[in-house]
């Protein structure tokens, strides 16, 4: 392990002086039923090594074969990515000796992947649009999931044994690769974040993966290396392993630009290496160094023929592509008639799918928007939370706001139906019922109320006998307070002044 | 034709984790160096015209439909593993990391 100078040279100094330029290779795993080489079943969250097949474990004569759906996904992909398909491709053996990958080697694509040559438009937060290109994405299968026991944190270092669960061995990978991202200048950080985020909206779009951030479904690792100036050659990179979450990538790149700049100030050298990003301090530490023991041998896979993908076929992939997130965005922003600014705090948040349903659920898009962005945002964020985990779907605030359409309660006993949904009290009907929260529609109770307030307060109610509606609302208060809230207040005030006029 | 050095041998035998004696690297060298040779004269026939290839078979897109298969039992398959523990292989401490 190479010693780490955790000197940083500020952020904003050090992309004053230095040109970061970033790479980065996102891995997805593909929502097919079954592997990509067997039909062992992939499912998230099974007992261990349950979902196993002779191929999953690499047994003598197990003979792999490719699974159909899965190279169709790795296409659709690659058209989402304006790659061209290439005319032929092939399997290839990735040979390292590891307990995650039973047979030795991992099979991926080498010398010929099935897409190649693109870019993806990147929508940053104030607007801008920036290109990043693509040099390939190719299909591959992942590794098994290792648990490493004894030692102190459950990390391989000082670790006694692991345990090996192969559910996840053979699972079918897209591997997305950059081509160096330059221009980015300071926004790099920002840049890469979202990038991966653009990835993932594009994935859950394309219905080829769930793309769950905590589940791993997606896990990028991030190239950063500084120059001089943007016309200097390219320096040597370090290539941080599984950032596997937006921000992560954001801070992660953010770090390395800074360790990076104090290590050329110091006189030193970047080592090309790889890295271990840790979450919890954010930072990143050295791992292996490029070497010998990166000779990966690969060499095509025997076992397995070419994959030719017809023209027809990929074009008939071509046409059934769902609308893509950009345009559905743009698509869904004249619908709801929001302003740019606005869109971009409900993509940014979040919440356009949540908008969308809530909609569909019979709520307004102004409303729809008011509720995410508004309550449900700052609950949240005081939770630390994505809205989408809030415990409240978008068809109970669509019932919400039909509550509050049809006048049965007012925006201040919404928010506290809200609370109650939020508390797991059931659909807003039902919290409204348990809560007693529908606004006073008979004139009897709030009559009542109307004339207690009168006679509490005689001066009140002598001046606006006299014609000064002035203090009226302290009428309306004190039967607003009376009734919790619960009575509208437009209608009392047509009461009141029916009252004294009587 | 160029032969195979000892060290080139050393390299692929650590990089296939074979532990070789010197006496065994030294024999390697030289009976790898017959195969590397033979191999070699098929360049030697080889011409433009004929492309390299991978794979003999006239086939391409053998596709798997997306049906899952029963699994095998795990029961059955740890018992065979040197170890297990909670349903899962154990193997040694892996080294070399970190």
């Amino acid at each position: 392990m190479t010693t780490t100078s955790v000197d940083l040279v500020d952020y904003d100094d050090a992309v004053a002086r230095f040109d970061p330029v970033i790479g980065i290779e996102v891995h997805v795993e593909l929502g097919t039923r079954t592997k990509m080489f067997d039909g062992a079943e992939q499912s998230f969250g099974e007992e261990p090594n349950t979902q196993i097949t002779p191929v999953s474990l690499g047994l003598p004569g197990a003979l792999p074969a490719v699974n159909g759906t899965a190279v169709e996904y790795a296409i659709r992909i690659g058209l989402a990515l304006n790659c061209e398909i290439a005319q032929s491709c092939r399997f290839a053996r990735k040979n390292y000796f590891y307990p995650d990958v039973p047979k030795n080697f991992q099979t991926s694509q080498y010398d010929e992947p099935i897409a190649h040559d693109g870019y993806v438009d990147v929508e940053l937060e104030d607007g801008t649009t920036f290109r990043v290109e693509i040099e390939r994405a190719h299909m591959e299968e992942d590794a098994g999931k290792n648990t490493h026991v004894g030692g102190a944190t459950g990390r391989i270092h000082g670790a006694e044994y692991s345990l090996v669960d192969y559910n996840r061995a053979g699972v079918p990978l897209v591997e997305i690769v950059t081509r160096p991202i330059t221009g980015a200048g300071e926004r790099a950080p920002e840049v890469a974040r979202a990038y991966v985020q653009t990835l993932r909206d594009l994935f859950r779009a394309l219905g080829v993966s769930e793309a769950r951030m905590e589940r791993g479904n997606v896990r990028a690792d991030v190239n950063v290396s500084l120059r001089a100036t943007p016309a200097s050659p390219l320096g040597t990179r370090t290539e941080t392993k599984n950032v596997n979450s937006f921000r992560s990538v954001e801070r992660a790149v953010r770090y390395e630009i800074g360790r990076q700049a104090a290590v050329l100030d110091a006189g030193g050298a970047i080592v090309q290496e790889t890295r271990h990003w840790h979450e919890d301090t954010g930072i990143t530490t050295a791992g292996r160094v490029k070497s010998d023991a990166e000779d990966y041998r690969y060499f095509p896979e025997p076992d397995l023929v070419p994959v030719v993908p017809d023209r027809a076929w990929v074009e008939e992939i071509r046409a059934a592509l769902p609308e893509l997130p950009q345009a559905r965005r743009r698509r869904l922003q004249g619908e709801w008639g929001y302003a740019d600014a606005e869109m971009r705090d409900v993509v940014n948040a979040g919440a356009v799918e949540l908008i969308e349903a809530t909609v569909v659920a019979g709520a307004s898009p102004a409303a729809a928007r008011k509720w995410w962005m508004g309550e449900l945002a700052r609950t949240a964020k005081q939770q630390e939370v994505e809205l989408a985990d809030l415990p409240i779907t978008p068809a109970q605030i669509g019932a919400l706001q039909q509550l509050v359409d049809a006048g049965r309660i007012n925006d201040k006993l919404a928010r506290q139906v809200l609370e109650g949904v939020l508390a797991g009290e059931g659909d807003p009907e039902q919290v409204v019922v348990a809560r007693g929260l529908e606004v006073v529609s008979d004139d009897g109770p709030l009559l009542e109320a109307i004339d207690a307030a009168l006679a509490a307060q005689p001066d009140i109610a002598e001046k606006i006998r006299s014609g000064n509606l002035g203090p009226v609302g302290a009428i309306i208060g004190a039967v607003m307070k009376a009734t919790r809230g619960q009575a509208d207040a437009g209608r009392v005030r047509e009461l009141v002044l029916e009252r004294v006029q009587a | 034709m160029s032969t195979l050095s000892r060290d080139e041998v050393a390299r692929v035998a650590a990089l296939a984790r074979i532990d070789l004696t010197p006496a065994e690297t030294d024999r390697l060298a030289g009976e790898l160096d017959v195969i590397v040779e033979s191999v070699a004269r098929v360049a030697e026939v080889a011409t433009p015209d004929v492309p390299a290839t991978s794979h003999p078979l006239p086939l391409s897109n053998v596709f798997r439909t997306d049906e899952p298969v029963a699994p095998l039992d795990r029961d059955e398959v740890l018992a065979q593993a040197p170890a297990a523990q909670d349903g899962k292989f154990l193997v040694p401490q892996i080294l070399g990391e970190e």
